[in-house]
């Protein structure tokens, strides 16, 4: 488990709600982070099993975080947006840990296309998977 | 135009979700994140989330991370479901989209709206939008779909 520091490097800043989930990098892969939130009162949906709220909101950080990492490289400055996240659930998410990861699909000008899964105890087993769309913009621009 | 009783008209749903919304909210993530009971009607909830500082997901402006309000909004659609068929009947989200339309001002409560439009023995098709004090300047909106299962507590 690593720091709200390394968090912060690769997201750019530490967003209250990430922590307020108990969300932290558990490590890198691929050079994309592994977002991680350990089980609790503070993500239950139904007694037992984890709220799909509460994994979307995972997925979604991770999916900022790998289009965070990826336009680091190119663009450090340019400024990302959520235009939309589909969600489709496939497994009910038990008391355990879950790890989410993000992958950019591809990058245009002015629009990134990136997919995240969620996964427990198998990442070949997924229990949710999103995809989200972003659009780009340079702050440059005015 | 046949005539019809106007929505305030008709009568309560058999399933009351400020009652069951009351038990789990204290216990799970809606209740963690301060989501509360508003209001329903047939077919439809309205659950609202106060702003806080801890929802936030862009520190430069203010503005709560869309996380807690896909929470919303599932909570919301999915309490829709047992007020439509006026009953509470085990499901799980199967898919959920949401488009984010603007974000939410800084300061001030989101309102998230479910509504169930359809029922069929096994889904449930819900819509819904959420806003910050005015419906017709919605923050997103969603849609997506429930599906029956047998055990609820698996």
């Amino acid at each position: 488990m690593t720091t709200d520091t390394e968090m912060a490097a690769i997201l750019g800043f530490m967003p209250p709600f990430a922590r307020e989930m108990g969300m932290t990098v558990d490590h890198m892969q691929g050079g994309l982070p592994v977002i991680a939130f350990d089980y609790g009162p503070h993500v239950m949906g139904r007694p037992g099993f984890l709220h799909g709220g509460a994994m979307s909101g995972l997925m979604e950080i991770a999916a900022i975080a790998a289009l965070r990492v990826t336009v680091a490289a190119e663009e450090p400055a340019v400024r990302i947006k959520p235009v939309n996240i589909t969600i489709n659930f496939m497994r009910g998410g038990r008391e355990a840990r879950t790890y989410a990861l993000g992958e950019v699909t591809r990058i245009g000008r002015r629009v990134a296309n990136v997919e995240a899964k969620a996964w427990q105890d198998d990442p070949a087993k997924p229990i949710a998977t999103v995809f989200m769309n972003f659009l780009l913009s340079s702050p440059k621009q005015v | 135009m046949p005539e019809t009783p106007p929505e305030s008209a008709e009568k309560p749903s058999g399933f009351d979700p400020s009652a069951f919304e009351g038990i789990l909210s204290r216990l799970g993530h809606g209740g963690h994140l301060g989501m509360r009971y508003r209001a329903h009607g047939v077919g439809w909830v309205e659950m609202e989330l106060p702003y806080a500082e801890r929802l936030i997901g862009d520190v430069e402006t203010g503005v709560i991370a869309s996380g807690p309000i896909i929470s919303l909004m599932d909570n919301a659609t999915s309490l829709s479901v047992w007020t439509a068929i006026g009953e509470f009947r085990p499901q799980v989200t199967l898919d959920l989209r949401v488009d984010y339309m603007r974000p939410a001002t800084p300061g001030k409560t989101v309102i998230g709206r479910g509504e169930c439009y359809k029922v069929t023995r096994s889904m449930a098709f819900v819509r819904g939008i959420a806003h910050d004090g005015d419906a017709d300047d919605p923050v997103a909106h969603v849609a997506g779909t429930f599906i029956r299962i047998d055990n609820f507590l698996g």
